[in-house]
C-alpha cells in the first residue's frame, strides 16, 4: 500500500464516501489510486472552489466532515476562500491538498505553493504530510479537530512523493468524538438568578447551538423566553412557534431589534456577536445583563461584554436552563413584542421581495435552501420560515458570493432524500456557474433560482443610500447572459419569469421538473431590503424604509 | 458597559504583561503563534524561545502590551492553537524574570578604570576586551538593564543586543505537569494532544 492508497482507506474508515476535487500534477497518485477505491464516490467539480463550498454544503447539512481535494500551487490557492468561509462560520471541512515532492518544497517548483503558510491564519489546524507512514494518523486527527469543540476547516498538504512513498502500518481506527464540555454548575446558577428576576428576557440562538435545537426548543417554552436566531441560527427555532422573534442586526425583524434594545436579561447560546449583529457595539442591548454561553473560550467577552460567561456546549447548557426552569408571564412584555413583530415589510407585487416570497412558500420544512450573499439572501433570510435546524445554508461571515449553488450540490449528494434549492443573485450565481457542469456530470437535482435585477444589488443599496446615488460599476444587465440559454448550454432545463404572472406557473415547471432546472426571475432593480440598520449605528437607530433612510441622511 | 476590544472604552490602562506558552515543538509554531498577534492586531513586545526539559516541548515568553482585554484575547486565541500546550498568566503567581544583554562601551585610558567600576557595581561581565571598547554581558530584570545601558550611554555606546525577557514562576511546581507529555523520547502528536482540551 503506498500513501495514497493509505490515504483513501484512512477515509473509508472514517465514513467519508463522497469527497469533492479536481485533479491535477500533484495529486496524480492520489487519483491512480482512488481506481482501486469503487466505494469512494469522487464528485469531479470545475474549479476548486467549487469543491471547498460543495463540501461545506455537506457539512452544514449534516453536522459531519465535507472533504475537498486539490492539487499542488493553484489547484490549492482556489481553495482559500472556501476554507475562510469555513473558519468564518465554523464549518467542519478537511481540505486535503498535493504539493511538489519532498526535495522541491521551497525552491519555487513548478506548481508550488506555500500552502500551509497561506491557510494559517484560515483553519483551525493545518498539516505538512512528511512521510508516508504519519499520512492516515494525521488525516484521522485532521478529521477529529474539525469536528471536535467549535468546528472548523483543516488542511492536510501532502507531498506528490509521499503519496507515492511504502506506507507501512495499521491504519488508525477514527477518534472517539471528543466529549464537549459541561458548563460549570456556579455559572450556570448565576445565569439562572438572574433569568428568574428579568422582566424583559430574550433567548439568542446563533450557528454554533445547531445542533441544541431540541433543549433550546425545551429551554424556550419551560421560561416562556421570546427567541431571536441570528442569520446562522435560522431554524433551531421553529418560526411557527409565536416565542420566534425572527432574527437580529442589519437586515434583522423590527421585533427582534426592538427586544434587544429593550431586553433586560438578554442570553446568547452559540453566537460570536458579530457586528452585522450587534450594529454600533457600545449601544448594543444597552439595559441588559448579558449571559454568553458558548464552547469556544475566546469568543466570550470578545466584542461585547458577558456579565455572566458560560463556557461549554451549547445542548448541556440549555437542558440545564430547561431543567430548572421558572416561567416568566411578564404579559406586558410579550404584548410589546407581538406589536413590534406585526410591523414587517410588504413588497410590491413585482420586487425581488415578492418573487422570493413565491418560491420560500414553495418549501417544505425538509426542503435545503442555500443563498449566495446580496439582497437576495438578506430577502431569503427575512422570509423563508424555517421549522428544523440545518435546513438553511448562508455564508454569514465571510459573506462569500458564489457560496450558494456549490453548497447546495454538496447539500444534494449529502441527503438525496430531499431537495435542495439555491436561490441566487445574477452576480454571486456568475461566480461559480460553471459548476453547471457538475450538475450535468451527475444529474444532481438541485434546484437554482437567480433572482435577476441586473446589478449587484446590495452595493447598488449603499451607493443609493449613502453615496448619493452614484452607481459605480454595478451595473451588469449589459452583460449578462442569457441564464436560460446557459443553462442549455449545460443541458439543464430552465424556465422564465418577468412578471407575477408568469411566476407562479414557472415556479411549477421548475420545482415539478425532473432532474436539475434553473428558474430566472427577471425582476425591476430600485427595491432595497428593509428593515435595515446603517453600518455603524446602532440597533435603534433601525430605518423600516427607503424614504426613512434617505431622510436620516 | 460594554468593553470593545478596539473600541472607545479602553476598560484598564495599557501596560506590559508578561505571559508564558508552552508549546509543541513542530516546524511553524513560531509562526503561528506570531501570525495569531500580528491578525488581531496585538503587539509583542518582546519574544523569547527555548527548548525545554522535555524533547518535543519549546518554550516562549511573551511580553504583551495592551489593556487587559487584549491580554485576555491573547491568552484565549494562543489556548486556541492545536500547538499550544498551556499558557501560564504571570500575573496570576509570582515569577522570576530575567533579560540578557550584550553592551559594547567605548572607552579611552580616562574613561577605562570608571567603566570597569560601574560595571563592576551591576555585576557585569567582561566578555571581550578592545583596545578602544569593552564588551559587557548583564543579565537581570529589565530595570537592571535599563539602568545599566544609561550607565554606560555617556561613554559612548557601540551597539547592545537584548535577548528579550524570559520567565518562570516560582515555587517547587512545574507549569505544566510532566504527564502532559508522557513519553518524552518520541515526536508523535497522539500523547500530547490527548490531553489536551480543544
Amino acid at each position: 500500500m503506498n500513501g495514497a492508497q493509505a490515504l483513501w482507506q484512512t477515509l473509508i474508515n472514517h465514513n467519508i464516501t463522497t469527497v469533492f476535487g479536481y485533479p491535477g500534477g500533484a495529486v496524480i497518485p492520489l487519483y491512480d489510486a482512488l481506481t482501486g477505491f469503487p466505494e469512494m464516490r469522487h464528485i469531479l467539480v470545475r474549479h476548486e472552489q467549487g469543491a471547498s463550498h460543495a463540501a461545506e454544503g455537506w457539512a452544514k447539512a449534516t453536522g459531519e466532515v465535507g472533504v475537498c481535494i486539490a492539487t499542488s500551487g493553484p489547484g490549492a490557492t482556489n481553495l482559500v476562500t472556501g476554507l475562510t468561509d469555513a473558519m468564518m462560520d465554523s464549518v467542519p471541512i478537511v481540505a486535503i491538498t498535493g504539493n511538489v515532492p519532498r526535495a522541491l518544497i521551497g525552491t519555487d517548483a513548478f506548481q508550488e505553493a506555500d500552502i500551509t503558510g497561506i491557510t494559517m491564519p484560515i483553519t483551525k489546524h493545518n498539516y505538512l504530510v512528511r512521510h508516508a507512514n504519519d499520512l492516515p494518523r494525521i488525516l484521522a486527527e485532521a478529521i477529529r479537530l474539525a469536528r471536535s469543540g467549535r468546528p472548523g476547516p483543516v488542511l492536510v498538504d501532502v507531498p506528490k512523493d509521499v503519496q507515492l512513498e511504502l506506507f507501512s502500518g495499521e491504519i488508525p481506527a477514527p477518534h472517539a468524538r471528543p466529549e464537549s464540555p459541561s458548563p460549570a454548575r456556579e455559572a450556570i446558577e448565576r445565569a439562572i438568578e438572574a433569568l428568574k428576576k428579568a422582566q424583559r428576557p430574550i433567548l439568542m440562538v446563533g450557528g454554533g447551538a445547531m445542533d441544541a435545537s431540541k433543549e433550546i426548543i425545551e429551554f424556550a417554552k419551560a421560561w416562556n423566553l421570546p427567541v431571536i436566531t441570528t442569520l446562522m441560527g435560522l431554524g433551531i427555532y421553529p418560526s411557527k412557534d409565536p416565542l420566534w422573534l425572527g432574527m437580529p442586526g442589519m437586515h434583522g425583524s423590527v421585533a427582534a431589534n426592538r427586544a434587544i434594545t429593550n431586553a433586560d436579561v438578554l442570553v446568547g447560546i452559540g453566537l460570536r456577536f458579530d457586528d452585522r449583529v450587534t450594529g454600533k457595539v457600545s449601544r448594543f442591548a444597552k439595559n441588559a445583563t448579558i449571559i454568553h454561553v458558548d464552547i469556544d473560550a475566546a469568543e466570550i467577552s470578545k466584542l461585547v461584554h458577558a456579565h455572566i460567561p458560560v463556557r461549554g456546549d451549547a445542548a448541556k447548557a440549555a437542558r440545564y436552563f430547561a431543567d430548572h426552569a421558572t416561567y416568566l408571564e411578564n404579559k406586558e412584555w410579550h404584548d410589546k413584542l407581538q406589536e413590534w413583530k406585526d410591523r414587517y415589510v410588504r413588497h410590491p407585487v413585482w420586487s425581488a421581495g415578492y418573487a422570493i416570497k413565491q418560491i420560500v412558500d414553495q418549501l417544505s420544512d425538509d426542503d435545503i435552501l442555500s443563498t449566495d450573499v446580496g439582497q437576495h439572501q438578506m430577502l431569503a433570510a427575512q422570509l423563508a420560515r424555517f421549522q428544523k435546524p440545518r435546513r438553511w445554508l448562508t455564508s454569514g461571515g465571510l459573506g462569500t458570493m458564489g457560496f450558494g449553488f456549490p453548497a447546495a450540490i454538496g447539500s444534494a449528494l449529502a441527503d438525496p432524500g430531499v431537495r435542495s434549492i439555491v436561490i441566487a443573485g445574477d452576480g454571486g450565481f456568475q461566480m461559480t456557474a460553471q459548476e453547471l457542469a457538475t450538475l450535468t456530470k451527475y444529474r444532481i437535482p438541485v434546484k437554482i433560482a437567480v433572482i435577476n435585477n441586473s446589478f449587484l444589488g446590495m452595493v447598488r443599496q449603499w451607493q443609493e443610500l449613502f453615496h448619493e446615488n452614484r452607481y459605480s460599476e454595478v451595473w451588469l444587465g449589459d452583460s449578462n447572459p442569457d441564464f436560460i440559454k446557459l443553462a442549455d448550454a449545460y443541458g439543464i432545463h430552465a424556465v422564465r419569469a418577468t412578471n407575477s404572472e408568469e411566476l407562479e406557473s414557472a415556479i411549477q415547471a421548475w420545482l415539478n421538473h425532473d432532474g436539475p432546472s434553473l428558474l430566472e426571475a427577471v425582476v425591476p432593480n430600485e427595491h432595497g431590503v428593509f428593515p435595515m440598520v446603517p453600518a455603524g449605528a446602532s440597533l435603534e437607530e433601525m430605518v423600516e424604509t427607503h424614504e426613512e433612510a434617505k431622510q436620516k441622511q | 458597559m460594554s468593553a470593545n476590544l478596539y473600541g472607545d472604552t479602553p476598560s484598564s490602562p495599557t501596560k506590559d504583561h508578561i505571559i508564558s506558552v508552552i508549546v509543541r515543538d513542530e516546524p511553524r509554531v513560531l509562526t503561528r503563534i506570531t501570525s495569531m498577534f500580528a491578525r488581531r492586531g496585538f503587539n509583542i513586545k518582546s519574544l523569547s524561545v527555548g527548548t525545554t526539559e522535555n524533547p518535543g516541548v519549546s518554550r516562549m515568553t511573551i511580553v504583551v502590551g495592551g489593556d487587559d482585554n487584549i491580554l485576555q484575547q491573547a491568552i484565549r486565541q494562543l489556548e486556541k492553537l492545536i500547538d499550544v500546550i498551556k499558557v501560564i498568566d504571570h500575573r496570576e503567581e509570582k515569577f522570576v524574570d530575567r533579560e540578557l544583554v550584550l553592551v559594547k562601551v567605548t572607552i579611552t585610558p580616562e574613561t577605562r578604570v570608571e567603566v570597569r567600576h560601574i560595571a563592576e557595581d551591576f555585576r557585569a561581565r567582561i566578555v571581550d576586551v578592545g583596545r578602544y571598547a569593552l564588551m559587557f554581558e548583564v543579565t537581570g530584570d529589565e530595570g537592571k538593564i535599563t539602568a545599566f545601558i544609561e550607565q554606560m550611554r555617556p561613554f559612548g555606546i557601540i551597539e547592545t543586543m537584548r535577548t528579550g525577557r524570559v520567565a518562570l514562576s516560582r515555587g517547587s511546581n512545574a507549569d505544566i505537569p510532566t504527564q502532559v507529555y508522557t513519553d518524552g523520547g518520541s515526536k508523535s502528536l497522539e500523547p500530547v494532544l490527548g490531553d489536551v482540551e480543544i
